[in-house]
């Protein structure tokens, strides 16, 4: 009888669970596609994503334009790869503001405790009941929309999240014996959040993290298509289907609308994939009820 | 209690001054002079820079920013929200007469997605760890990955202008106001506004039906010779269903949100579609006004939230 040698550490653990899960490999594959088109955007494109070219107008996918023009004769191919850039750097970065943001303050909030934690989570109670599609639709209506006001509100209305869960991970943490030691030897709090505590929760961090690129995406989107995210010419996967608000255009030209809304669809669906395996691998405790 | 509410309601305010401060600061941020914009010109060339300060001194604008927060924040409690730039009436009248459609899209989507969600999420509890409760799973992270209004787009494609079921968009036919034209009009929006909130319901439902039918006076009632279906209906699902209630509260801002997006696909003329075509007027003072509309309603909820919280489950603990 052989017995077989099963690797112990917990990252090995992890990541054995997120394998085992069916669909998160299945959303990291299809991912790193995307990833891999949005960052060789020019090399598969073909076209110049806003070279206008009034003689093909609004034609229906050809050999030519793989998925037709679109109302300024420009490649919608070429649009929705170069699309996929503006639109996954705007859900990473603003996620991982957030992400950060987050976690600081609710170690922060966390290790101290007192005033600076009551003061830091009743901001973060009302932060989170304000939903930022209605900050971004005022700042925007006041202040004229532009890409990195997205970047700027979505991280300021979205840190609660991971503030949250690192403050109540923080807050089990304190009593570890590893960090008792480490204040006995007369560390700071503040060395213990940096050294210890914000190196610890990074995992669940990252999970928030994931989870929340797929929000921001789907918030890039809909603002985008309302025309107060990312503006044209520069393609965004929403502002693509800012066109779409046209009935004979839904009607008689699907490939304008289609294509960057199932872009959106799935690329939102794989993210969200590979967090919920993220979670389940990284805490099985709080895998399926 | 009491004491519980008198300091949720001292939060809730102390929340509000904060954001309508937020708010003031975007009014004065507004590019433009008030007091350049509305003087005679030819008054201006003769009087100078004396009569512009004058000017400004009559309308209160030479006071420091805490006294013209005050003022500004008196008139907006009292319902003067300013005039709009475009059409020139009230802020407070242009935003109420569009109330009414977004109420309606928003309570009936409300329905439908609770319907709903009980419906798939009772089913999932019950045939956890099946097929059922994965499909289950699987369609509510569908709906919450789905753009909505890209769904409202691909639903006009086939249900409106492929299928011809229902019109494509409106809130009615011109000339015909009939409560059963209006409802052919709402279907579609309703159903995906309430499609997307059905997915977190759904979660919501399944974990806490899970938690409840796992209770010992679940088990009483089995021994008791209850039925499967009593049990499930009479005892478990009504627990289940407590906590939803400020689950829901939680998510009428966000349900808001999502009409906005909505009613630009289906021109449904609400206040989102308000919102949307006031920015693309340079209308301000009606983008403040729903910006202020929001931040009472956001509170109200939260309000409405803790109550029911209190009011529904005796147990909690108030204190």
């Amino acid at each position: 009888m052989t017995t077989q040698i099963i690797p112990r550490s917990p990252a090995r653990l992890a990541a054995r669970r997120f394998r085992r899960n069916r669909m998160a490999p299945a959303g990291a594959v299809f991912l790193a596609v995307i990833v891999l088109m949005a960052l060789a955007a020019p090399l598969v494109s073909g076209h110049d994503p806003n070279a206008v070219d009034l003689s093909a107008f609004r034609e229906p996918p050809s050999a030519a334009h793989l998925l037709g023009t679109d109302s300024s004769g420009r490649d919608v191919f070429a649009r929705l790869v170069h699309a996929g850039r503006v639109s996954l750097l705007v859900g990473l970065m603003s996620a991982l503001a957030a992400v950060v943001l987050g976690a600081l303050l609710g170690a922060l909030a966390g290790m101290f405790g007192g005033l600076l934690d009551a003061a830091v989570m009743r901001v973060a109670d009302v932060v989170l009941s304000f939903p930022s599609l209605v900050v971004v639709v005022v700042l925007a209506g006041v202040l004229g929309p532009s890409t990195a006001m997205l970047v700027v509100v979505f991280a300021a209305c979205n840190w609660p999240t991971a503030c949250r869960v690192v403050r109540g991970l923080t807050l089990a943490l304190r009593e570890q014996e590893y960090v008792q030691a480490a204040r006995a030897f007369g560390a700071g709090r503040l060395t213990i959040v940096f050294r210890h505590v914000l190196p610890a929760v990074l995992s669940q961090v990252a999970v928030v993290g994931t989870l929340l690129v797929a929000q921001m995406i789907l918030l890039e989107a809909v603002l985008s298509f309302l025309g107060l995210g990312v503006q044209p010419p520069q393609a965004s996967w929403g502002n693509m289907l800012n066109d779409a608000q046209s009935l004979t255009l839904i009607q008689t030209m699907p490939w304008l609308w289609l294509p960057p809304g199932l872009a959106i669809a799935l690329t939102v669906l794989a993210v969200n994939f590979v967090g919920d395996g993220l979670r389940d691998a990284v805490d099985p405790k709080g895998a399926r009820a | 209690m009491l004491a519980f509410l008198v300091r949720r309601l001292l939060v809730n305010a102390a929340v509000f001054l904060l954001i309508s401060v937020g708010v003031f600061v975007l009014v004065q941020s507004v590019p433009g002079d008030p007091v350049l914009m509305m003087v005679n010109p030819e008054q201006l060339q003769s009087g100078g820079p004396e009569f512009l300060a004058a000017k400004r001194a009559e309308l209160g604008l030479d006071a420091p920013a805490f006294v013209r927060y005050l003022i500004w924040l008196g008139d907006a409690l009292g319902g003067d929200l300013g005039y709009s730039f475009v059409s020139r009436r009230p802020v407070a009248d242009v935003l109420l007469e569009r109330v009414g459609p977004t109420v309606l899209l928003m309570s009936t989507a409300l329905v439908i997605g609770l319907l709903l969600a009980v419906a798939v999420g009772t089913l999932a509890a019950v045939r956890r760890n099946t097929a059922v409760d994965y499909a289950a799973t699987a369609a509510s992270l569908g709906t919450i990955s789905v753009p909505s209004f890209f769904l409202g787009i691909a639903a006009i494609y086939v249900f409106a202008l492929k299928l011809g079921w229902v019109p494509s968009s409106g809130m009615s036919t011109p000339g015909d106001g009939s409560g059963a034209d209006v409802l052919a009009h709402l279907v579609l929006p309703a159903a995906i506004l309430g499609l997307s909130i059905a997915g977190p319901f759904t979660r919501y439902v399944r974990a806490g039906l899970l938690a409840e039918l796992g209770a010992d006076y679940v088990r009483t009632a089995e021994a008791k010779g209850a039925g499967p279906g009593r049990v499930l209906l009479r005892h478990a699902l009504r627990n289940a269903l407590i906590p939803l209630i400020t689950v829901v509260m939680i998510y009428v801002p966000q349900l808001l949100a999502g009409a906005v997006a909505l009613e630009q696909v289906f021109a449904w003329p609400g206040m989102g579609q308000l919102a949307v075509s006031s920015i693309g007027q340079l209308d301000h003072p009606v983008v403040i006004g729903f910006a202020m509309f929001i931040a009472v309603l956001v509170l109200i909820c939260n309000l409405a939230a803790d109550l029911l919280y209190a009011v529904a489950d005796p147990r909690i603990s108030l204190s």
